[in-house]
């Protein structure tokens, strides 16, 4: 195990190196490079902001200021909001849980339906019900995430009023109850095309499940096929859909901006969006990097997880 | 003793195998025709409607679909929605496409030389491809978008860009498991260029996969442009996206719902065909079988 763990987590340091160094070259395409936020100081000229860039060591080889600015995303230095001034990091932080909270539900939602008509699907291969799903994950992966919100507000909003069209709660309310029911429509929204992806997946693992050895041994034990179902297909079935949570975050993370957007949900996704067009570089720059570490641990999570599940994976 | 002549039949090419699979996949011949009418409509339709795409007309705004000649309806400021989804399907059709030949393009190159070569550059490379797709692509493009000027040339560049990264995974691993082959051997012993086998020997046998992978981003690609240009990003007004037609449409959900409804079911409509196109393909060119 302990050999596993090394050698997953010396992929995961390497990776986010290259992700570092994307993320620089980025930084250096905007409008100022990473001097932007002097640029909009009225009290600085051209020469100060020269200066300056001498006195930071601009002026320097890219790689040594790459070096410098990576050590100090190290050390937590990520920089200060053009808009309040505050570190990006504590910005950051004040917009994680939203999107956490977001990200959590509709996961758990689409792990639940997903994982559900996968089953359903492999059971009854080829059924009415096996097609419907099979085209109907086709089409909501085809479904631009943001218009299925303003749908999604328009039926159950403008015309049924069920539920409240934005934010996360209402003005002097903030109970349970009333988080919950502002969290409703955004998690459905976000978890429409996971619910297609996990549900594919799913019902792929479970035939391959479903044709293993053990099966055939415990129908002949004479064990019933719900039993068999139960206690043997979909434990095995879940296991790679450990792996496909991890892989799935890239995606989720950006449904989830699109949903926050359309829903003024007040989470990172949000906050990117404000942030550009305030041009607030640091802050969206912090945002692009936090983003790639979250999938590069998630991701590294996951892998961790599946290996202390099922040694095949670490042993093998 | 009579001779036995053989005619040997000429192998064309729509009798192959696969064009016959593909045929028989329902979904994607449903996929191809819906295409084709989209298509067919945005290159023919605009010249059929009375309206222009930019005509203002301030009398006739917020007109729900069917009045007079305006059957989609018209927007805030009058402009018959009919005439500037079929001028916005052409940018975005074209948008999409020139993406997803750009993103094949670096991809394929990618891919083919990770896999070839293989080593230390083939890994430093396919790092490179876990690197970009460990950010979540929107977040990518709407940093890049924001900074560069968005002209349509500009989002297409940044698209592809940002999406390449699949193809060259498929690539490389189609081209590493055929280096070691009897014919590039062969090759190899023949003395050809290593640019020649890389490209005229191996990655002919690789464009099976190549095909499936670039019609399913024709979908990726008209969705992302969707989704930066509806967050104001991408195309800008007044040159229509289907994208960008829906960037105000929330505000006038209550009175103008037609406003969001039309251009997103235009969306949805061309990205489930190129699904379907991709779904058959992947049968009829047989690449893997644990499709989703």
């Amino acid at each position: 195990m302990s050999g596993f763990l090394l050698n997953r987590l010396s992929q995961s340091i390497v990776l986010l190196v290259i992700v570092s160094i994307i993320g620089f070259t980025v930084l250096n395409l905007m409008p100022g490079g990473p001097l932007a936020q002097f640029g909009l100081d009225p009290g600085m000229t051209q020469k100060d902001v020269e200066r300056l860039a001498t006195q930071l060591g601009l002026n320097r080889p890219l790689w040594i200021q790459y070096l410098d600015w990576a050590w100090r995303l190290l050390q937590g230095d990520w920089g200060h909001s053009f808009r309040d001034g505050s570190s990006v990091l504590a910005v950051i932080g004040r917009h994680l849980l939203a999107t956490l909270l977001l990200m959590g539900t509709s996961t758990a939602l689409a792990i639940a339906v997903g994982t559900w008509i996968g089953i359903r699907g492999a059971t009854h291969r080829y059924s009415l019900f096996d097609y419907c799903a099979t085209i109907g994950a086709m089409v909501a992966l085809s479904v631009p995430t943001f218009w299925f919100g303003l749908i999604g507000i328009y039926i159950f909003t403008l015309k049924l009023g069920w539920v409240p069209a934005g934010n996360m709660y209402t003005i002097g309310d903030g109970s349970v109850l009333d988080y919950l029911h502002h969290l409703i429509l955004p998690s459905l929204v976000l978890s429409l095309v996971h619910v297609a992806i996990w549900s594919r997946y799913m019902r792929t693992a479970t035939l391959d499940a479903l044709s293993q050895d053990f099966v055939k041994t415990a129908r002949a034990k004479g064990v019933s096929e719900r039993r068999i179902l139960l206690k043997h297909v979909v434990g095995n079935a879940l296991l790679p859909m450990i792996t496909l949570a991890g892989m799935q975050l890239p995606s989720i993370l950006t449904g989830a901006l699109v949903t926050e957007t359309v829903f003024t949900w007040p989470g990172m996704g949000r906050l990117f969006l404000d942030s550009l067009g305030y041009s607030d570089y640091p802050v969206v720059m912090g945002l692009l990097i936090f983003s790639a570490i979250l999938v590069v641990l998630g991701n590294l999570i996951a892998d961790i997880v599946i290996a202390t599940v099922d040694p095949r994976i670490r042993l093998g | 003793m009579t001779a036995i002549v053989v005619h040997a039949a000429p192998v064309r090419w729509w009798r192959s195998r696969a064009v016959n699979r593909f045929m028989r996949h329902h979904l994607a011949l449903v996929g191809i025709a819906m295409i084709t009418l989209l298509v067919l409509a945005c290159a023919i339709g605009p010249h059929a409607l009375p309206y222009d795409s930019l005509h203002i007309d301030l009398r006739a705004r917020f007109a729900p679909p069917l009045t007079g000649q305006h059957y989609f309806g018209t927007d805030p400021l009058g402009r018959d929605l009919a005439v500037r989804l079929l001028m916005a399907g052409r940018v975005s059709l074209l948008v999409g496409f020139s993406a997803m030949l750009l993103s094949t393009l670096i991809g394929t190159l990618v891919g083919v030389t990770a896999g070839y070569r293989g080593g230390w550059v083939g890994a430093a490379l396919m790092r490179m491809v876990d690197g970009f797709l460990s950010y979540p692509s929107i977040f990518l493009v709407l940093a890049l978008a924001a900074t560069l000027r968005p002209s349509p040339v500009m989002i297409t560049v940044i698209i592809a860009v940002t999406s390449w990264m699949e193809t060259a995974r498929i690539v490389e691993a189609e081209v590493r498991s055929l280096r070691e082959r009897e014919f590039v051997q062969a090759a190899r012993m023949v003395g050809l260029r290593r640019g020649h086998i890389m490209f005229r020997e191996v990655l002919p046998n690789a464009v099976g996969p190549i095909i499936v992978a670039a019609s399913l981003a024709v979908a990726r690609a008209i969705l992302l442009e969707a989704y930066i240009s509806f967050l104001g990003y991408g195309i800008q007004p007044p040159l229509p996206s289907w994208g960008n037609m829906l960037n105000g449409a929330q505000q006038y959900l209550a009175s103008a719902p037609w406003l969001a409804i039309i251009p997103g079911a235009a969306i949805t409509i061309a990205v489930t065909s190129f699904n379907f196109i991709g779904d058959g393909l992947r049968d009829a060119l047989d690449v893997r079988n644990d499709h989703i």
